[in-house]
């Protein structure tokens, strides 16, 4: 059991790594469907099979794909190099270093103490399961997510619109001048 | 049987790693897939103690996190698109009419 988390640890850090490294964007996205991919089977051993097929469809499915397609309909798969904002690259590594060690001292502090999991009980949450609690004890947030959506899907589609475009193009180049 | 901690030393580093892509990418996409890579880290940390203390309301809070998530990917694309069209770049670099 313990040999099956680190290897999909090792993908999961590895495809994050080289998600950042990569200098091409459409392999950052694949590389990002590697990682939701092996999360979405660390959901699985943890006993949340409704996650992970979730995370699957909406992320590794649908978010990546508007990521492939917006990466392509705009041709920034590789950005035009310039000078890299050197001060903010050496104030960034310390403050990432202080956040891990954060995260490590915390965490050894605690280690050994919080508990093991171990592989779920057959039927531990069923998708039956999570559909009930869904639409009984968490109506409410569903229908505000509901909501939260058809707020999103209309404000993508007036983003959009393209006859806004040129206007905003020309206030754009007449504050260049 | 596995710690608990490792699940959460897992998913710091992975938040960790999603915080060096915002900080240091100058890609707005990459940023913005960065700060998903962050939100996944989160949704691991939730999931570990859903299955510790075997509560299902959890993975329900998990699942509205994936939507809101969805709901803001597609929002921020939009922009994004948006920002291209109208300055033919999204290097975050760029981004900087708001200077005074």
């Amino acid at each position: 059991m313990l040999i099956v988390f680190f290897v999909l640890a090792f993908v999961a850090v590895g495809t994050a790594i080289s998600m950042l490294l990569t200098r091409n964007a459409i392999y950052s996205a694949i590389f990002l469907v590697l990682n939701f991919g092996t999360v979405a089977i660390l959901y699985l051993i943890l006993g949340a099979p409704f996650i992970a097929l979730s995370q699957i469809t909406v992320y590794a499915g649908s978010v990546v794909v508007l990521f492939l397609f917006v990466i392509m309909l705009l041709g920034a798969e590789r950005m035009p190099g310039g000078e890299p904002l050197k001060w903010q690259r050496f104030l960034a590594i310390p403050l990432i270093i202080i956040l891990a060690a954060d995260f490590a001292i915390n965490i050894a502090r605690e280690g050994g103490k919080i508990g093991m999991v171990d592989l779920p009980i057959k039927g531990y949450g069923a998708p039956a399961d999570i559909g009930e609690i869904l639409f009984t004890q968490y109506a409410l947030p569903v229908e505000v997510t509901a909501i939260i959506l058809l707020v999103a899907v209309v404000g993508a589609i007036v983003l959009a619109k393209v006859d806004q475009t040129g206007r905003r193009r020309d206030m754009y180049k007449r504050e260049q001048r | 049987m596995i710690p608990v901690e490792y699940y959460l030393a897992l998913s710091a580093t992975l938040f960790a790693l999603g915080i060096l892509g915002v900080l240091l990418r100058k890609n707005a996409l990459v940023v913005f897939m960065s700060l998903e890579l962050m939100f996944n880290a989160g949704n691991l940390a939730f999931i570990t103690f859903a299955r510790m203390f075997e509560t299902i309301s959890a993975q329900v809070v998990v699942f509205f996190v994936m939507t809101v998530a969805a709901a803001e990917v597609a929002i921020g694309l939009a922009l994004m698109v948006e920002i291209f069209r109208t300055k033919r770049s999204i290097d975050i670099d760029q981004l900087n009419s708001l200077k005074g």
